[in-house]
């Protein structure tokens, strides 16, 4: 059966990582390349890249960044961040993204998840939603927002999430905004309500401190989890978060013994 | 009994592997992946739509994303479909990945009424949904051989597909994953040495250290560590093979 997968987030600017609280305050967090490198060996399943340039100096860097951690990466790798038309994505994906993310300009142009679902296929299409709670928001007390967070949108998470399926998303990458970069843990009513309302695989993001967050995502039915604090600081690595959650008891894709692969095949 | 920590690292130094590897271009297929994955087991990937290429190179990936009836109508307007039947018929070595195992097969629910290369007779169906179950399915999955097999090894391998073989056809070795309550075709493989196709539903350039491994047995041509032991070879004696450097012309093929 498929494993939950552990997925380490790095946010780009002009060719390094950086991270914030609240989508804010961002500061220096290394080498891109060398990071993602270290995330596999140390059991990342897989690696999302977000491009948080505002320039177009700083695009032009995101290509060359992809580049370079495709060299050093044998495990998938999703680029997000400004991208607004098949040529941006076919920009990243040949500098050797696998899927690409939408955000902001998809719910400007819905239609560009579709086209970019017939170009590429739909397994090579990730939406992202940025969520927060609002009161004065509709029947589930949320509203997505856009421009790295700063623009509420009219517009309720639960029905973006099912628009972008039926236009051909192959994931969503769901991204509380209360929760990003506090450690809190993640959003698990707005997690418990996209996932249950999509067939596609939900990434959870936004607020995961420990193993325990982790699990507890999946629990309310994420299928992924992604997180960029907890490794970025050293605090812990892909492979020990994941053996707290196979203690914990999720299928998590772990290095096997050496000797067991001899046993395996055999007719 | 040698340690599969040093034979691996025999494997990793393996001069064999330093070989022009063809990958097929069609259109939108995403290849620098795949590209990279062959960099970085010492070999050097050649993209071609030439049908001579396609079906003389000695080593062809073919590689594919999106729809079945879209791959095929590429590979029809390229007119590639009767040099990649002919090649497969006789066996040359071929790595098929993800929808390119799917091509094989002579039709697919994802596009009925569309004849797929039908080196297989056997039709790629949709991969059950369940509450449970999500489609596509999108992650890493345990492959386990059913056969004794040349470069198919147990192991975790990252999917993302919504359809798939039902099951191992006949005359081909072959792995499975589990999939709620069925187990569906993970790769397949036929032949050996420089005769080896093999077809894998997963995608081996981005399942890390163990999916480079089996490319590089492809590549090479050489049993898994496990196959060879079972067939009693001693894996400290056999020499590592030298293969001269391919000077195959690649003038008007687009390097990657």
């Amino acid at each position: 059966m498929l494993t939950t997968r552990v997925i380490p987030c790095l946010d780009v600017r002009d060719g390094r990582i950086v991270k914030g609280v609240r989508f804010q305050s961002l500061r220096d967090a290394g080498d891109p390349a060398s990071r993602a490198e270290a995330y596999e060996q140390t059991g990342a399943d897989e690696i999302v890249m977000l491009d948080v340039s505002a320039t177009n100096e700083g695009r032009a860097t995101a290509v060359r960044t992809v580049r370079e951690i495709r060299r050093a990466l044998s495990i998938p790798l999703t680029v997000g961040g400004g991208i607004r038309s098949i040529d941006d994505a076919a920009r990243l994906l040949d500098a050797g993204a696998d899927k690409v993310s939408v955000n902001s300009a998809a719910v400007r142009d819905p239609d560009l998840i579709t086209r970019l679902a017939d170009r590429f296929g739909r397994q090579c299409v990730v939406l992202a939603i940025d969520a927060a709670r609002q009161d004065a928001a509709g029947a589930t007390g949320y509203t997505v927002l856009t421009r790295s967070g700063t623009t509420p949108e009219p517009l309720d998470p639960l029905a973006w999430a099912a628009e972008g399926q039926s236009r051909g998303a192959g994931e969503i990458l769901l991204t509380s905004f209360d929760r990003d970069g506090t450690g809190d843990g993640y959003d698990l009513d707005l997690l418990a309500l996209i996932a249950s309302s999509v067939e596609i695989p939900v990434i959870a993001s936004g607020g995961a401190r420990n193993a325990q967050h982790l699990a507890d995502a999946v629990r309310v039915g994420a299928d992924a989890v992604l997180a960029a604090s907890i490794f970025h600081g050293g605090l812990t690595t892909p492979d020990a978060i994941k053996r707290e959650l196979a203690d914990l008891g999720l299928r998590v894709r772990r290095e096997e013994p050496a000797n067991d692969a001899a046993e395996e095949c055999v007719a | 009994m040698v340690s599969n920590l040093e034979t691996d690292a025999i494997l990793t130094n393996d001069p064999g592997a330093a070989r022009d590897v063809y990958i097929v271009r069609t259109g939108s297929a995403n290849l620098a992946s795949v590209a990279a994955a062959l960099e970085r087991i010492g070999a050097t990937p050649i993209l071609t739509s030439d049908p001579a290429d396609v079906l003389l190179a000695d080593r062809l990936v073919l590689p594919g994303v999106g729809s079945f009836g879209a791959a095929m109508s590429e590979l029809t307007q390229r007119g590639l479909v009767s040099v990649l039947r002919e090649r497969l018929s006789i066996g040359r070595s071929t790595l098929g990945i993800c929808l390119g195992l799917q091509l094989l097969a002579r039709a697919s629910e994802e596009s009925p009424g569309v004849t797929g290369l039908s080196v297989i007779d056997a039709v790629v169906r949709r991969l059950p949904t369940a509450p449970a179950l999500r489609v596509p399915q999108m992650g890493w999955n345990l492959t386990e051989p059913r056969h004794s097999c040349r470069t198919l090894a147990g192991g975790y391998a990252y999917f993302a597909n919504s359809y798939a073989l039902p099951e191992i056809p006949k005359g081909w070795r072959g792995s499975t994953f589990a999939h709620g309550e069925s187990n569906p075709v993970a790769a397949i493989e036929q032949g050996d040495g420089d005769r080896l196709v093999v077809a894998t539903q997963f995608h081996p350039e981005l399942s890390g250290r163990w999916g480079l491994d089996l490319i590089r047995r492809w590549v090479i041509g050489r049993p898994t560590v496990e196959a060879r032991e079972h067939e009693g070879i001693d894996t400290h004696a056999e020499p590592i093979q030298r293969l001269a450097a391919n000077a195959a012309d690649a003038s008007g093929v687009a390097r990657c």
